[in-house]
């Protein structure tokens, strides 16, 4: 009775391991794949180092899978904070998915409810500027899929293994040398892809100065100020066109 | 906070990537969109990460680094550079930690 599903999504699984574009997903990721495992392994240590146990930790790791989230709700964590405020924060950090999950809508929204919710929960920032990069146009493709999934196993593989090191190595692990500098820096290129045309790189200044000017407020909101600055630079930039700044201009021209 | 709470966070916390990377992979219809919100994806990912990255550069504690004498702003300069010449993140990593590592561990900065 058992035997038989898991028999088929065995053979499935084989098919998909070796599907051409399975294999193109799983490379196009590996150069982000030391950015990622460094950061994975200061998120381990980080967690036994803020106080969770080693099974606490492996919980958080495997069930979370969010890095920038844990490592901001961690000293809220070991602060005793409020359990709404370590989720809301959480929330804000995690803004960013919100956004990417409105395109990953295009490319999934075909599939059955629970997989594309289970693509999208294990899906992160570098399989979303990946993809993006690979399938320009917002809308199902064939070979979109196995491409997708090699990317996540790599980045959920790499970023598992070195972040279970990081919490059994946390005594070992040297903290002061700032090897999670690394994941901001694979940010920090992965950025860099995402830029393209003069509205783009305003907006991204717009975006910058406004988090470090908006920094102060409470739930990293500074990070919801900053897109809401940006968005806003970007689609001004488009000229007499934008639809957000026709109305925007000519209020300030009826405000002359 | 006792290992019962710890897990509590940590399951809501589980919760919350869920609900916020399947966000719109949630509603069984698809959710209309405006034309505006459309044309905002364009600018609002970047933007998101460049909130999360430029603190994490350029501020300590809460406040701008007052001296150009810091590891990550010169590393940062350095990988961003690396990346606008070659485009290939792997290298933009390396060079990075390569001027960073020297940086915090030779000089402390």
């Amino acid at each position: 009775m058992v035997t038989r599903p898991l028999a088929e999504s065995i053979a499935a699984l084989r098919e998909l391991s070796r599907h051409p574009q399975f294999r193109r997903g799983m490379r196009e990721l590996l150069p982000m794949l030391p950015g990622m495992a460094a950061w994975g392994l200061v998120t381990g240590v980080a967690m036994v180092k803020s106080g969770l146990g080693v099974g606490t930790a492996l919980l958080m790791t495997f069930v979370v899978y969010a890095g920038s989230a844990q490592l901001a709700a961690l000293p809220l964590m070991a602060a005793g904070a409020p359990m709404w405020v370590i989720w809301l924060t959480a929330f804000v950090v995690n803004l960013r998915f919100v956004i990417y999950s409105a395109q990953w809508r295009f490319y999934l929204g075909h599939l059955p409810r629970l997989q594309r919710v289970l693509i999208g929960y294990v899906a992160g920032d570098v399989n979303y500027a990946v993809f993006i990069r690979t399938w320009p146009e917002p809308r199902p493709e064939p070979g979109q899929l196995p491409h997708l999934l090699g990317g996540i196993l790599v980045m959920w593989g790499g970023w598992q293994v070195m972040s279970v090191l990081g919490i059994l190595l946390a005594d070992v692990v040297p903290v002061h040398w700032g090897l999670g500098f690394a994941g901001t820096l694979a940010l920090i290129g992965l950025s860099g892809s995402l830029l393209g045309d003069r509205a783009t790189w305003v907006s991204a200044g717009v975006a910058a100065a406004a988090a470090v000017a908006a920094f102060a407020l409470p739930y990293k909101l500074h990070i919801v100020v900053a897109v809401a600055a940006a968005v806003a630079a970007g689609l001004l930039m488009e000229g007499p066109g934008s639809s957000l700044g026709r109305p925007l201009r000519s209020s300030i021209r009826a405000a002359r | 906070m006792d290992s019962t709470d710890a897990t509590l966070t940590i399951l809501g916390l589980g919760v919350v990537t869920l609900l916020a990377r399947s966000f719109f992979l949630l509603p069984q219809r698809e959710l209309p969109m405006p034309p505006l919100v459309r044309r905002a994806l364009k600018y609002a990912p970047l933007a998101a990460l460049v909130a999360i990255i430029v603190p994490e550069v350029v501020m300590t504690r809460g406040a701008l680094i007052p001296t150009w004498a810091d590891a990550r702003l010169i590393a940062a300069l350095a990988a961003a550079g690396w990346f606008a010449w070659r485009r290939g993140i792997l290298g933009t990593i390396a060079v990075g930690m390569l001027v960073f590592l020297p940086l915090r561990l030779g000089l402390g900065w």
